[in-house]
């Protein structure tokens, strides 16, 4: 390399042309792919004029309910990205055996590996979790919107900003090759000196500041802005689990920005927080990251567990088994959820009462967790049950998850953790509870609500299809992960000696492929039920017989989500009105008060983008100017005073009246 | 079922156990007592869990069958939500459960504390009271494993030998990163900390030839971090020291400052005398000449510091096994220059040398009717423990 000259290096900092993994035949047919897509979706929103549509209906909009919808595209996109990272992996490991060194470089593998963790937790699981939050949320406690909508966009940015930026070092430079939680000292700037971390640490939190923000607004939505009568006890499960999820959010997220600033500290102005020498102790690294780490799980799996509760009592036809007892379990595992980082590191010697304290802890958890499951059974007993899809995806959630849980107590005995941490056996438990708990529950959520969201149901063969290939998929996958956890094979291993584990790694790799024709066939099943929206139109507004108050308005919602707030008497809200034969109000409506949509959180978390790209690279001059601009484009946005408008009373009189007119060709059927 | 089906069903399983009977489950079928003991852990618990487990799967299919939509024989109550009684049944298993749990799991974890002594060598045989553990210091080196053999002299890399039935007493850290200690034949893991040190207490009971790994993800060289752990009987252990004695070189100061830089995929090395105090030096980031040891720090620090003064006694760091890159806006790398010569810190840090420092509970676990460990010499430690935490200016 050239010496570079000063010049250079104040425009471009550490960015060279060296800096573009030009060599890396991989990542050029990626970035042609990309590239090509990219051009090809770019030409068709200017062939149908369709920028200006999406920037004022969706980029810009306020409206919980298209901010949902986004989370969710965001976390599909990211789905696919962070699979084709797994099925990288599968193969690598599926060839790496007689002194083969498989097709990745060390350099390469390991960023894989690294980029798999941290795109499925934060940029999967976490928005289409949030996603399902914020669509929900509101309909399910009668709101109109959430009490920050503005907010709302803003996190939804913010979380878009650090997926592009986490994107952005597939291109660009390299992503961490640290593992998924970075610890120190290897990725300090001593044994890290690359942009890798920077991306990490600036992806995170940029993230971060989204995902904590949105945590808040949730939680104040939940506790501020039910109905009239929706006293604690009558809240739906989902939403119980949502405001359990985000006090875990708002309590947490603090923890991994502080921690995230103490490397960044590390990296940037070298002060000694988690290094080797000067006192420096990077075991509080270990636990600090996971005192937020270990609540992070509870934080994807609590809206799991709604979303199965409200699927199981709507599906079997009956009102959920033992209420308060799940209530009360969902508020346990919530306060528990802080008492066991720990034993995420039992092998880090801190001595026999400690660990015993912290394993005991754990297995306390599945107590209410077993009380869950035993509430679903149950509620099941005497049911009407109907084997739609989200039921499909319960059952098989209630089957797989138990599994999970098992190995996940095994792991909770510290003995037992020192022969297994760290092995493809921890690595099958927690694919098995975050794959057979979250995302089976995200796929039920995402077939029960889909209806409410678009207007019409999902195509229940390619879902079915989608579903097997899914459950079998993984079991495959993962079962020989396990069974090579007893043979003492270690996780993030990129070359193999022993040829007889070769067999199990092909099935495992099998497995993989099952779930990539999983994913196909639920890409499909959108596309044709888009296709189809006509046949599978739902006009009742209440496709499934629901029980709570999102199926009592119109699918998809009108703007203002209910005419008149409903006034809630039973915790099975529209079950409730429906069995007393409650009818919709058809006048006297009043003009809807609304926020307006607004463009600064676009603007903010492009300007975002741009200052960890300037850290990262260390571009001081980009970073200074866009951080100068980020604070003018948020004092500037004070100054806006069209925050809201009103829907005026005859709108809301026009759509209500073209509902009725719905309803009457229904029932006129 | 139709016989075609449970056809299929056994020609799926068949090849299923053939895979099965031809692997190694080292963690299940494990060659040390330690290793052992936790996979009885593992199937109790396991047994336990199953107790709760499979009826929930069964119930699970079973409802799921009984109560279809299609089904109209079955009953339908769609207003009960609610029985005590079973509710208590739901809340009073799992707990149940639980509590046997978290019992096996206290004593288990206190008996197999890798910091515990071993006080017996197998389910039949105690340690007698004489026993001398094997002691073996354990360095975790970007990416290899070096093993010292204090008693002995030597030391090896990437290869680590034990007599069987003899008690091994391994002393862990790292030079670099984290790492983890890992033989699944002999034992659990543990992490090798840099600037810690973590203990492990094990012992090996059929001779034979083993795996063993780093168990932590720690950079490039990481596939290739494996070594060979030989379990011998005490002639072929002699053999292996004698061996290491005569092929080896020497392991100084100098040459572990060399063979500590990033190396992959290395081979089996011995070395055949070695410094005696490397494995401190080591653990206290103090091998190259003039660096303060973290022993010697800490001790400053405990008795107050030098205060700014101890920012003069920076010197510019020229020794870097990794081409050290200094943060963008912080100092130029620097070290802390010894006061006293590293004999003399390591000395000072050991309050007595002729006692190992210790902080191991040997007392028994009380009230659990457990066997006395060890060999019954009562501790006072808890006391001394308790001692400690009391302020003390009182």
């Amino acid at each position: 390399m050239p010496e570079s000259s000063p010049l250079l290096t104040a425009i471009f900092g550490r960015l060279t042309f060296e800096s573009f993994p030009i060599h890396e035949p991989i990542l050029i047919v990626t970035f042609i792919v990309v590239a090509l897509g990219g051009l090809g979706l770019i030409y068709a929103l200017h062939r149908y004029r369709l920028w200006g549509f999406l920037w004022r209906e969706w980029f810009t909009s306020v409206d919980h309910k298209k901010i949902g919808i986004m989370y969710m595209v965001l976390g599909i996109v990211m789905l696919l990205r962070g699979f084709a990272d797994a099925i990288m992996m599968r193969l690598q490991q599926a060839l790496a055996f007689n002194g083969s060194e498989g097709y990745l470089n060390a350099h390469h593998y390991d960023q894989i590996f690294t980029a798999h963790g941290v795109i499925m937790i934060f940029f999967v699981a976490m928005p289409l979790v949030t996603g399902l939050m914020n669509f929900v949320v509101p309909l399910q406690i009668g709101a109109r919107d959430v009490s920050f909508p503005f907010l709302n966009n803003f996190s939804f940015w913010m979380t878009a900003a650090g997926a592009i930026i986490i994107m952005i070092s597939l291109f660009v430079g390299e992503f961490a090759q640290t593992g998924w939680l970075a610890y120190p000292p290897l990725s300090g700037i001593q044994y890290s000196p690359g942009v890798g971390v920077d991306y990490y640490i600036w992806g995170l939190q940029v993230a971060g500041v989204g995902t904590t923000l949105s945590g808040i607004n949730l939680l104040v939505t939940i506790v501020k802005m039910r109905a009239p009568g929706m006293t604690m006890m009558k809240i739906p499960v989902f939403t119980w689990t949502s405001l359990c999820t985000n006090v875990l959010i708002v309590a947490t997220f603090p923890v991994l920005t502080a921690v995230l600033v103490l490397l960044s500290l590390d990296r940037y102005v070298g002060t000694n927080f988690f290094t080797n020498d000067f006192g420096g102790n990077p075991m509080m690294y270990v636990n600090l990251i996971w005192i937020w780490g270990h609540p992070e799980v509870y934080i994807l799996v609590l809206p799991a567990f709604g979303i199965f509760s409200e699927v199981v009592s709507t599906f079997s036809g009956k009102r959920l088994f033992g209420y308060t007892s799940m209530v009360y379990a969902t508020v346990v595992i919530t306060i528990l959820s802080y008492l066991v980082w720990l034993h995420h590191f039992f092998t880090m010697g801190s001595g026999a009462s400690v660990n015993s304290f912290f394993g005991i802890t754990t297995m306390i958890i599945s107590i209410p967790t077993g009380a869950k499951i035993f509430n679903w059974l149950f509620t099941m007993y005497r049911g009407r049950i109907r084997f739609e899809l989200p039921m499909m995806w319960t059952v098989a959630f209630m089957l797989t998850f138990v599994i999970g849980g098992m190995t996940g107590v095994m792991l909770a005995i510290p003995p037992a953790d020192f022969v297994l941490h760290n092995s493809l056996f921890l690595v099958a438990h927690f694919h098995n509870v975050i794959i057979g708990g979250v995302l089976f529950g995200l796929f039920a959520g995402i077939n029960y609500w889909f209806p409410k969201a678009f207007g019409f149901k999902l195509d229940t063969f390619w879902g079915t299809l989608s579903f097997w290939f899914w459950v079998v998929g993984f079991w495959v996958a993962f079962t020989p992960l396990y069974v090579l956890g007893f043979m003492g094979v270690t996780r993030r291993l990129r070359v193999f000696e022993d040829p007889s584990l070769q067999i199990w790694f092909q099935i495992a790799a099998f497995g993989a492929f099952l779930v990539a024709c999983g994913i196909a066939c639920f890409l499909i099943q959108i596309a044709v039920s888009v296709m189809r929206r006509d046949k599978l139109r739902d006009t009742t507004g209440d496709p499934w017989n629901g029980r709570t108050l999102e199926w009592a308005t119109a699918s998809p919602p009108p703007d203002y989500n209910f005419a008149f707030t409903p006034v809630i008497h039973d915790n099975d809200a529209f079950a409730d009105m429906k069995k007393r034969g409650y009818k919709r109000p058809l006048e006297g409506y009043r003009a809807i008060h609304m926020p307006s949509s607004t463009g600064t959180g676009v603007f903010i978390a492009a300007l975002s983008v741009a200052l960890a790209f300037g850290l990262i690279w260390y571009m001081w001059w980009l970073a200074a100017l866009s951080f100068i601009a980020i604070l003018a484009v948020a004092i500037a946005h004070t100054f806006n005073y069209h925050r809201d408008f009103h829907i005026p009373a005859e709108t809301v009189a026009a759509t209500e009246a073209s509902r009725s007119k719905l309803l009457a060709t229904v029932a006129g059927h | 079922m139709p016989p075609f089906l449970r056809r299929l069903i056994s020609l799926a399983i068949l090849p299923a156990l053939l895979l099965l009977g031809g692997c190694n489950f080292v963690v299940m079928s494990p060659s040390g007592d330690i290793a052992a003991q936790q996979r009885d852990l593992i199937i109790i618990s396991v047994v336990l869990m199953l107790i709760i487990i499979i009826p929930v799967m069964v119930l699970t299919v079973v409802f799921a069958m009984r109560y279809r939509a299609s089904n109209t024989d079955a009953p339908y109550d769609p207003d009960w939500d609610h029985s005590t009684q079973l509710e208590l049944v739901i809340w009073a298993i799992p707990l149940l459960i639980i509590i046997c749990l978290g019992a096996v799991t206290w004593m288990g974890t206190h008996l197999l504390d890798p910091y515990r002594p071993l006080d017996r060598i197998d389910a039949a045989r105690p340690v007698a009271a004489d026993t001398k553990p094997l002691e073996v210091n354990v360095v975790a080196l970007d990416w290899k494993w070096l093993f010292i053999y204090p008693e002995y002299g030597i030391a090896s890399v990437n290869e680590l030998a034990a007599p069987v039935d003899r008690p091994i007493q391994f002393r862990i850290t790292s030079s670099s990163v984290m790492n983890s200690f890992y033989v699944p034949a002999l034992a659990g893991m543990i992490y090798a900390m840099p600037g810690m040190e973590t203990k492990l207490h094990a012992v090996i009971n059929n001779p034979g030839d083993y795996e063993g790994f780093s168990a932590n993800y720690s950079g490039h060289g990481f596939s290739g971090m494996r070594f060979r752990f030989h379990g011998l009987d005490q002639a072929g252990f002699d053999g292996w020291i004698a061996k290491a004695k005569a092929e080896g070189g020497s392991l100084q100061r100098p040459d572990y400052l060399e063979l500590e830089r990033p190396s992959e995929n290395v081979p089996v090395q011995y070395f055949a005398t070695v410094d005696p105090l490397l494995f401190n030096a080591i653990r206290n980031f103090c091998v190259e000449p003039g660096k303060m040891c973290m022993s010697e720090m800490a001790m400053i620090d405990a008795k107050g510091g030098t205060g700014l003064a101890g920012l003069n006694n920076l010197l510019p760091l020229t020794y870097d096994k990794d081409a050290r890159r200094g943060s963008i806006f912080g100092s130029e790398p620097t070290f802390v220059a010894n006061i006293c010569t590293i004999e003399e810190a390591l000395a000072a840090g050991q309050a007595d040398p002729s006692k190992p420092a210790s902080i191991v509970d040997r007392t028994p676990l009380r009230g659990m009717s457990l066997p006395r460990p060890g060999t019954g010499s009562v501790n006072p430690s808890l006391s001394q423990t308790f001692g400690s935490l009391r302020p003390s200016n009182s």
